[in-house]
This record gives C-alpha cells, structure tokens and sequence, in this order.
C-alpha cells in the first residue's frame, strides 16, 4: 500500500514509457506483415499502405481494442488473488512489457519470426508462475489463449479457402469473368464493411459513450457496409478495361476490380491488427494504472481508461511512421507472386478471424492468422507456389519466444522488486 | 536493420514460369529445324552450321532453365499441381530440345543431303512435327491462365481442345512417316546403304519430335487433372 502511494508517480510514468516503447515495436514491425499482402498484390502503394495503416491501426486500437486489453490486463494472472501485495502486479505488468520489448528488440534485429502477442503472454505468464506462484496463474484462460492460436490460423485457413472458392465459382468461371467481378465485388465489399463493424459494435464502443442493443448494431453495420459498398461500386466504375491480346478470359480486367476491393481488405486488416495487437501494449498499462489510480485496490472490472487504447493507438502510429514504413516495403516487395483476387481472400479471412479474436478477448498472432490464410488458398488452388518452411519457423517462433519472454521478465520481476521494495 | 522476412518468404518463386520460358526455347529451337533442312538442300553447310549453332544455343539455354527449375523446387514448397508430374513434365519438354539438337549434328556432320523425290514429302513431315511442338507450347500458356482462374473449368476446358489437336496433329506426323518411309524403300537402290540407314534414322527422330510433343500434351494433361 505504502510502497504503492510512494511510488505511484513513477510507477505510471515507467508504464506509460514502456507501454509506447511496446506500442512502437508494434507499429514498426508487425504492421508490415498486416500490410504486406495489400502492398504484394500491389493493389495498393506502399504509400497508400502507411495511410490506410495510420488511420485504421489507431481507430482499430481506439475502438476495438477494449476486449484483448482487459484479458492482458487481468485475465491471464488474476489480480484478485493479489489484493494484499498490490505492488507486485506492478512489478510484473512492467517487467513483462520491458520483457516483451526488450525480447521483440532483440528478435527484430536478428531477423527471427516472433509474434509481439506470444512475447507479452509469455512474459504475463512467466512472472505470473514464478514470481508470484502457481495458483496465481489463471491456466484455464492460458490454456483457451494458447489453443486460440493454434484455432485462429486454422479458422483463417478454412474462411479463405471458402472465400477463395466463391470468387472461383462466382468469377473465374463466369462467361464474362469481367462482368461477374463487377457485379459480385460490391457484395464482397459490403462483406468487410458488415463483418467489422458488426463485430465492433457488439463487443464494445461504450467506452466511447456507444451502447447499442444487438438489433441496432445489425442496423448500423448494415448501413455501414452499405455505405462502403456505395464508395467500392464509384471507385469500381472507375477501372477502365484493357484488352490485351494475350489475356483471352480477361482475367487482367477482374484483377483490377480485385484491386478496388483490396483497398477495403486492406482497411479492416489494419483495423483488425490495431484492434488485437495494441493490447499487447497497453494491457499492461492499463493494471498498473488501475491499481495506482484506486490506490492498491485492485479491481478487475473496472473499464481501460480510454486514453490508455489512445496512448496504444498513437505508439503503433510513431512506429510505423518512424520505421515501420521501411519494413511495409520489404515485406510488400518480398510478395510477388499474389495477385489482388487471392490477397483479397487471404487478408479478409485473417481480418475476420483477428477481429473475432479482438471482440472476444483473445490475444491472437495477426502474422500467424495470415499465414494460415494464405495456405487456405494455396489448398484451394490459388497459389503457385508456397514454401511450407514457414510453418517450422512459425512452431519455432512459439518454442522460442514463450520462454525467452518469460525468462526475461522474471528477471526484471525480481530487478523491480529489489528496486522498489516489496 | 530491415531483415528478410519469413512472412514474404512464404511465397515463393512459382516454378510455371521457368516451366513456360522453357517450352517456348524447346519450341524456338524446333523452329531452327526448317530453315536448317532447306539450308541442306541446296547444300549450303555454311548457312546450316550457323542454324545448328542456334540450336546447340537454344538448347543450352533451355538445359538452364531446366536445373534452375529443378533446383528452386524444394520439397518445403507447396504447389497446386504435383511436385513429380511438375518435374516429369520439364524432362519431356527438355528432351524436344535435345532431339533437334541430334537431328541437326547428324545431318550437318555427315553433310545429308535428302533425295530430290523425298525433299517435298520430308519438308511436310518436319512441317508437321514443329507444329505438334508449337501446338504443345500453346497449350502450355494456357496454364497461365489456368493458374489465375485456381484451375477453372473454362480455361481446362480450352487447354484439352488444344491438347486433342496436338493428338491430331501427331496422328498426321505417323502416317507422313508411313507414306515417307515407303517411298523410302522404292528409292533404297540406288542410294548408298550407309545413307539409308541414316536416312530412316533421321526419319526416326523427326517422328520422335512429334511423339515427344505430344508426350508434353499428356503429361500437361495429368497435371491440370484434379
């Protein structure tokens, strides 16, 4: 208690420091991989890329970040069993995100594949197990996370592989493919505005003073993905056909109305990151403001501060525009071989998949959910060519990072409770 | 600090493009074929030594191709087609490439010359063997179209047509070899023995360059089928 009045000033400002250092790691690395496929298919420029990233990421984060910020924040260890030791979910939330970040540093300049979310969850869980017991652990709740992540690039898979099918069916084998997209893009388009803000409205806006009973929330997300469907048929009309001599289905022209499309895909994919991935900054954030503000009474249930998803939103934009445009690039120019009809299926089955996560609180990997996607529609046919190693370093990525991030933050557990006193 | 990224190296470099460039130098080098006969008619092997060196060049670029192929198939990658039938389809293509590259070193090398009655039926018959190859190539790019469509049944469809000419067309070729070496044999007197034995050789390997194009359909065909 003491220890806490003390120090809470501090305490605060190290969370607050360290939650944007996460936030930047964020938006300076994993949103290129959220990005990548919009910018591969070259649908869209990597310049209209980092635009669409800033501005999606942050309402993404803003609005949608709520559910995946309270599970980090109180699910994974439960703060109720810390009632007498207040202090010590400080130290822990701080030191898993120095963990995290430190580890993702670390990753991130030796090129290995690691996913910010498991750096995070390993790091909650390590602290969680050594430096405050056992029982303190929520497992159950660790165990749904971890099965999530093995659920959501198969769900993402299996979504693409339906969603490629149908553009088959619908288009490619269409009399008039040119025609087929035209008619049958808008109803995609009304797809990705439907599916995300219906996910949006009805696991939670009220932090932004938005209550809306199921019913009107299927009102609104209709209008909204009408509304969007209005801009995709405009900008539609906008494509002009090229014939060419050695394109005798005219599958070039349906390319280039997938093109429109996924500028939509692109929008909800980094909405859908922003919306799961900030938590993996400001979850931590969010406990330790939350015992300080109420002066070591820990409750779970109160609401993230809404300028705590802010903080998140505009750490994940700093990165992007200090570094992560650079990594866009790389990543978008390293994926030749996808076209805008697979990158639309690809990128909003993963979209769909990490929004769900986000609406019910599970931390999900978005670059692991995309792959998953992408091999779905490998399976339906619509790849030339994957190389599965990325499954192995995907596997490896999960035996690496869960206990480096657990390691790491019990040291600094340890480093804080010596420091502090406690 | 930007390093590679395992994301972007999942996709990987299709192998249908080297497959298509492939067949378009085994067809190319087939062409050199006609040129290269009318050259020994009239005896010119000066003008044939320069086409048999663009074949040897064109094959040599096809050999290329053909182990660049092979060696970025690693079996981590997944393909919508299988591995084996990919790597049994680039062996078949390749050896139209080599059967040219035999037909022109023996004629240049022994300076044949084909006898005057035979000139116009054998023109024909090599005619028709660079069209089954040309036929082959063209089915072949339709893969292309066939891999944007995730193997639509329209542009399957379109491929099949063009594999049942290429059927067509080396049915054509067999009887031209009938009808050649028939004529053949009433003309065996008065050639030089060693000559007819090379002769009927090169009767042989222009059929072969038919019969191999034709292997290229059915092998495309094994693998497009679901």
């Amino acid at each position: 208690m003491s220890i806490i009045a003390q120090h809470g000033e501090v305490f605060i400002i190290l969370a607050c420091l360290f939650g944007f250092f996460m936030a930047w790691g964020v938006g300076a690395n994993d949103v290129a991989n959220a990005m990548g496929t919009s910018v591969g298919s070259k649908a869209i420029t990597i310049k209209q890329a980092i635009i669409i990233a800033v501005i999606f990421e942050f309402l993404g984060a803003w609005l949608a970040g709520g559910e995946v910020t309270a599970t980090i924040r109180g699910g994974i260890v439960d703060p109720d069993l810390l009632q007498a030791d207040p202090q010590l979910l400080v130290y822990g939330m701080l030191s898993a995100l120095l963990a995290a970040a430190i580890w993702l540093l670390i990753a991130s300049a030796k090129g290995w594949p690691v996913s910010t979310t498991h750096s995070i969850v390993g790091a909650i869980v390590g602290f969680g197990a050594v430096g405050l017991g056992m029982e303190a652990v929520a497992w159950n709740r660790v165990g749904t996370i971890a099965s999530s992540w093995v659920i959501s690039p198969l769900l993402a898979g299996t979504i693409a592989f339906v969603l490629f099918k149908s553009v088959q069916y619908l288009i490619f084998e269409a009399r008039d493919p040119y025609l087929a997209a035209k008619r049958t893009v808008p109803f995609y388009i009304f797809l990705v505005g439907f599916i995300i803000s219906m996910v949006t409205l009805t696991k939670g806006l009220t932090h932004v003073g938005l209550n809306f009973s199921f019913g009107q929330s299927l009102m609104y997300s209709g209008l909204l993905g009408l509304g969007v469907m209005g801009i995709g048929i405009i900008l539609e009309n906008r494509v002009k056909i090229e014939r060419r001599p050695d394109d005798q289905f005219g599958y070039n022209n349906v390319e280039r109305v997938f093109g429109v499309l996924m500028i939509f895909t692109a929008c909800a994919m980094a909405f859908a990151h922003g919306s799961n991935d900030v938590a993996n900054a400001v979850g931590p954030l969010a406990a330790v403001i939350s015992v300080v503000r109420s002066d070591g009474v820990i409750d779970a249930s109160a609401l993230v501060p809404w300028w705590v998803l802010v903080l998140g939103g505009l750490g994940i934009v700093a990165g992007l525009v200090t570094y992560g445009h650079k990594v866009i690039a790389t990543v978008g120019t390293g994926i030749t071989e996808l076209t805008p009809s697979r990158g639309f299926a690809a990128t909003l089955a993963a979209a769909t998949t990490v929004v769900l996560a986000s609406g019910t609180g599970l931390p999900i990997s978005t670059t692991h959910t995309l792959v998953g996607a992408v091999l779905g529609v490998g399976l339906a046919r619509g790849m030339a060519a994957l190389n599965l190693r990325v499954i192995g370093t995907i596997v490896m990525s999960w035996l690496i990072t869960l206990p480096a991030g657990a390691g790491l933050a019990i040291m600094f557990f340890f480093l804080f409770k010596a420091i502090f006193g406690g | 600090m930007v390093k590679p990224n395992p994301f972007s190296a999942m996709f990987g470099r299709s192998p249908f493009q080297p497959l298509l460039a492939h067949i378009v130098k085994a067809s190319e080098c087939a062409e050199q074929l006609l040129p290269f006969f009318e050259a020994s008619l009239t005896g010119d092997w000066e003008e044939a030594a320069r086409i048999r060196e663009e074949v040897t060049r064109l094959e040599h670029e096809a050999d290329n191709l053909k182990t660049e192929l092979r060696l970025n198939l690693p079996n981590t990658l997944f393909l919508p087609v299988s591995r084996s039938d990919l790597l049994d389809l680039i062996t078949v293509q390749d050896k139209i490439a080599n059967k040219v590259r035999d037909i022109t070193g023996i004629m240049l090398g022994r300076k044949m010359q084909v006898p005057t009655e035979l000139a116009q039926p054998m023109r024909d018959y090599m005619r028709t063997a660079v069209a089954c190859v040309a036929q082959a190539r063209q089915a072949l790019e339709e893969l292309e179209d066939l891999l944007e469509s995730g193997f639509g049944r329209h542009v399957s469809d379109v491929m099949h047509n063009m594999i049942r000419e290429l059927h067509i067309l080396e049915q054509q070729a067999d009887s031209q070899q009938v009808a050649i070496r028939r004529e053949l044999f009433d003309l065996e007197d008065r050639l030089k023995p060693v000559d007819v034995v090379f002769l009927y050789k090169i009767i042989d390997w222009v059929g072969e360059l038919s019969d191999r194009a034709e292997r290229v359909g059915s092998r495309l065909q094994i693998l497009t089928a679901r």
